[in-house]
């Protein structure tokens, strides 16, 4: 075993316990910072994949913007910590048992596909992660989603500035 | 080298913690997060598949296309996260309480 | 005779239609000279008809063809007429009687306001169907008239439809048709089968060369009986006829006396092959024709309504018509339909006539010595009643002396009876003459008068036709080779054999039965000059009230049948197919709201739901696919 698959174990573990947590977790802050390491994790799975330019940008985009995002809200809205935070029980069962059965079938049909038989393996270095080669790529071929993105991303800004402006007239009625 | 099954396990493996927090959990904002990771166990996966690609035929740009859907799924997924919190906010002014039993305006 | 055989039914419905549709716009003259004017015309159609119709020993019957009425591959049924000596006779009758009753209906029907047109255009109707019925030349067309003869009897006895009980009667009367019906549609059905046609002239001629079982020949002719007995009112479907009498007078005469009622006997002697050839099938018919007569002459001694006692004495003449019939003699029985035509259409008609002179009273017990008041009736009536009582030289005495020698030679037991029978007819019919005209009025508030000329003039020549009409049927006792009838008819029925009968036991057997008529005349006129009978007491009150014959249907059969009706509204209506019918709106509503309350708006669980669905379409697809 080389390094390389140590490596993957470790960070695999670290990904699925800190997944684990955030979603058993009855804190939103807790959930929010181990949803963190979670990030970081996945960006350490970026980086032994050699995708270094996603590993960064996970980190910046996802971890830096989006749970900073989520944390302030969080702390905006007053959440008190005596709330249920899980459904009853026969939810939860019924949940368990999908999420289950979803990992079982998909598992299954993956095991029953060619690509498993195939048994391809994985390069730990290779040189499309690189940012160059990414750089070139896109503004090659995929100009036109680049494109379209931003333009996305213009509306969303509008949107979230619209959605949140206070409104005087607003009936607060429980 | 490392078979691209162990990929496979550990995303969907991510993907169905996911899906659990989403059907279970009664904050909206927990909800959202789980989605999230969700993603991003997607994002995981299509990275991993794209490294497969570029190892059957090495010295090509074969794999790229994996790692270009990745990054529109972040800008996406941003956008996306962005929109929803402001709406969880509206929600919060309204309702003062973040509940999702409490979203049943939608009743017969 | 092509060119005018087609108008002789045609003009019938030609003035059924006019006066139909102009009921309310024409005006009465005009409408009962239209009605009765069709029916003229035909009537002399008709006698053209009876001088070139082929007639005698071995004639054939004329066959026009017109149409074909079915023509499916496997059935082929023409509509074509088929006309011999029988055909031409009915045809006077129907047509010449029917003429009559048409211009006695002008003066009878008078009051009547906007009915006048209707009745006009059923009774032109009801001589269409009828002509259809003695001229078609296959089971089929015979069927046609059969069903639309019983339609007219309906349609004229519910005439004023506004009274309940006319109604009832008429339904019973369409009703008890109907069973009879079923009986004719088997035996059409049957001799499809057996014969492979319905015309008469092709399952006559293979009569002989068929295979046919006596069972089947038992059966057929069994199942026409049947449809008999409902036309023509024997048991156990006669209950109809005296009820009938609700309908008005001149439709009594018409349908009830002369030629609804004798159907039967046509049908028969148009069938006499097949019959001969069922001797079990004809001792049924001899048997149920004597009883049928001597029941009703029995009931008939003790009904207070004029009509009911004439409808009575009808139904006791078909019997004995029947019992002929089922002894083989035909052409009696064919003989005895003329000439009871002819006195009893007379005896309904003055009955009318009297009725209407007593303003619409029919209960004899009021009436009484009318024959000052009224002298073309009574003089007409008393013709009558003496051609049914049988006394020579009118026509009554020639056919029922036929029958009665027939009966004679067949089975003396039945021949009992029919002497018995004849002496009761006479018995009541003079009843019914003194209790009207001899002695005085019971009722003082009455002011009878004579009725008009259009109504005494058919009278008059009914009367006329009652004297002589039997004279074309001399029996070969009186002088040979005067048996006009027997030779005309020859064709149609083949005579049976020569009766050997001694010529002192014919005139012993007429003398004896001479003897029995004075003693009931003499018996009657001494009860009822005058008098009426007392409370009935006993037997009589039974033979009042009709051997209870009606009650006894309504407890066996109708209550019943209701009973079960109402077991079937109950039980299978309203439990069974009402709740399956408004279960499955009942169901469907239950399950909506059951199904509704998922939609709780909880959004954490339509997430869980539709997560579920997800994972269930993936697991269906791909699994299924593998």
């Amino acid at each position: 075993m080389g390094t390389a698959e140590i490596l993957f174990f470790v960070l695999a573990g670290l990904t699925l316990l800190s997944g684990l947590l955030t979603v058993t977790s009855k804190n939103p802050i807790h959930s929010i910072l181990y949803l963190i390491i979670t990030f970081f994790s996945i960006s350490g799975h970026y980086i032994l994949l050699n995708a270094q330019f996603l590993a960064v940008v996970n980190i910046i985009v996802y971890a830096g913007a989006i749970m900073v995002l989520f944390l302030f809200v969080v702390m905006l809205m007053n959440l008190n910590k005596g709330d249920k935070s899980f459904s009853k029980s026969f939810v939860l069962l019924a949940g368990g048992i999908t999420a289950a059965l979803f990992f079982a079938l998909t598992v299954g049909i993956f095991l029953k596909s060619d690509v498993y038989e195939a048994n391809q393996t994985l390069l730990a270095s290779g040189d499309i992660g690189l940012t160059e080669k990414l750089g070139s790529v896109l503004y090659r071929d995929y100009v036109v989603p680049f494109e379209l993105a931003s333009i996305l991303f213009m509306a969303a800004m509008i949107g979230a500035v619209l959605l949140s402006k206070k409104t005087d007239d607003l009936h607060i009625k429980d | 080298m490392i078979p691209i099954s162990y990929y496979l396990f550990l995303a969907l493996g991510l993907f169905s913690i996911g899906m659990i927090g989403v059907m279970t959990r009664r904050n909206i904002i927990i909800i959202l997060m789980c989605v999230e990771l969700m993603l991003n166990s997607v994002n995981l996966l299509l990275v991993a598949f794209s490294k497969m690609h570029h190892a059957k035929n090495i010295g090509t740009e074969a794999g790229i296309d994996g790692q270009m859907l990745v990054l529109f799924i972040m800008v996406v997924a941003a956008a996306e996260v962005a929109i929803g919190l402001s709406i969880m906010i509206l929600f919060y002014r309204k309702l003062h309480n973040v509940d999702v039993k409490s979203l049943n305006r939608l009743k017969h | 005779m092509e060119k005018y055989i087609w108008f002789i039914p045609l003009l019938p419905l030609l003035g059924f239609f006019i006066n139909g549709l102009g009921r309310n716009t024409l005006s009465k003259s005009l409408i009962s000279l239209i009605g009765s004017g069709v029916v003229f015309i035909s009537f002399l159609l008709s006698v053209l008809v009876f001088l070139n119709v082929p007639s005698g020993e071995g004639a054939q019957p004329l066959i026009f063809h017109a149409f074909d009425i079915i023509k499916i591959k496997s059935i082929q049924v023409p509509f074509s007429f088929q006309i011999d000596a029988l055909t031409s006779l009915f045809l006077l009758i129907i047509t010449g009687i029917g003429f009559l009753i048409h211009v006695y209906s002008s003066a009878y029907m008078h009051e009547e306001g906007e009915g006048f047109g209707k009745f006009f255009a059923y009774l032109n109707l009801f001589i269409f169907f009828m002509l259809l019925l003695v001229m078609g030349s296959n089971f089929f067309i015979m069927f046609i008239g059969w069903e639309g003869v019983g339609l007219c009897s309906f349609l004229l006895i519910g005439f004023w439809f506004k009274n309940r009980d006319y109604v009832g009667a008429a339904k019973k009367a369409f009703i008890m048709n109907r069973i009879g019906d079923v009986g004719f549609l088997l035996a059409m059905f049957w001799i499809y089968k057996e014969f492979g046609t319905l015309q008469y002239t092709e399952v006559f001629a293979s009569l002989s060369t068929s295979q046919i079982t006596p069972f089947a020949l038992g059966g057929i002719t069994l199942l026409l009986f049947l449809a008999a007995t409902g036309k023509s009112a024997q048991i156990p479907l006669f209950t109809w006829l005296p009820d009938a009498m609700a309908g008005p007078t001149p439709v009594s005469a018409l349908i009830h006396a002369a030629t609804m009622v004798t159907a039967g006997i046509f049908m028969i002697t148009r069938c006499n092959e097949l019959f001969e050839l069922a001797p079990y099938t004809k001792n049924i018919i001899a048997w149920i024709g004597i009883l049928t007569s001597l029941l009703t002459a029995t009931i008939a001694m003790r009904q207070n309504d004029i009509k009911k006692v004439l409808a009575y004495s009808t139904v006791s003449q078909l019997g004995l018509m029947f019992a002929a019939l089922g002894m083989g003699a035909y052409v009696a029985a064919v003989f005895h339909v003329m000439t009871h035509a002819f006195f009893k259409a007379l005896l309904f008609l003055g009955a009318g006539s009297v009725i209407h002179g007593m303003h619409h009273e029919q209960d004899m017990t009021k009436m009484g010595g009318l024959k000052k008041y009224m002298p073309t009736t009574h003089i007409t009536m008393l013709i009558g009643c003496i051609a049914i009582a049988g006394i020579p030289p009118l026509s009554g005495f020639f056919s029922k002396d036929e029958m009665l020698l027939s009966m004679f030679l067949g089975n003396k037991a039945i021949y009992a009876i029919g002497f018995i029978v004849s002496a009761l007819t006479s018995f009541y019919m003079f009843r019914l003459y003194f209790m009207t005209f001899a002695g005085d009025l019971r009722d003082e508030h009455q002011r009878p008068h004579e009725s008009p000329k259009a109504m005494t003039i058919p009278l008059i020549i009914l009367a006329v036709l009652s004297i002589v009409g039997g004279w074309v049927g001399i029996p070969k006792l009186f002088m040979e080779n005067a048996h006009r009838l027997n030779q005309f008819l020859s064709g149609v029925v083949k005579p049976g054999e020569e009766h050997s009968i001694a010529h002192s036991t014919e005139y012993m057997l007429m003398a004896a039965l001479l003897a029995a008529v004075a003693v009931a005349i003499f018996m009657a006129k001494k009860l009822y000059t005058g008098k009426v009978d007392a409370e009935s007491t006993g037997i009589a009150k039974i033979l009042e009230n009709k051997w209870y014959v009606d009650e006894i249907y309504q407890a066996a059969i109708v209550s019943p049948i209701i009973s079960l009706g109402t077991v079937f509204k109950k039980y299978v209506e309203k439990s069974g197919i009402m709740q399956i019918v408004s279960g499955t709106g009942n169901l469907s509503y239950y399950l909506a709201k059951n199904i509704k309350t998922v939609q709780t708006g909880n959004i954490g669980i339509y997430i869980l739901l539709m997560l579920i669905g997800i994972v269930a379409g993936i697991g269906i697809f791909f699994f299924g696919m593998l």
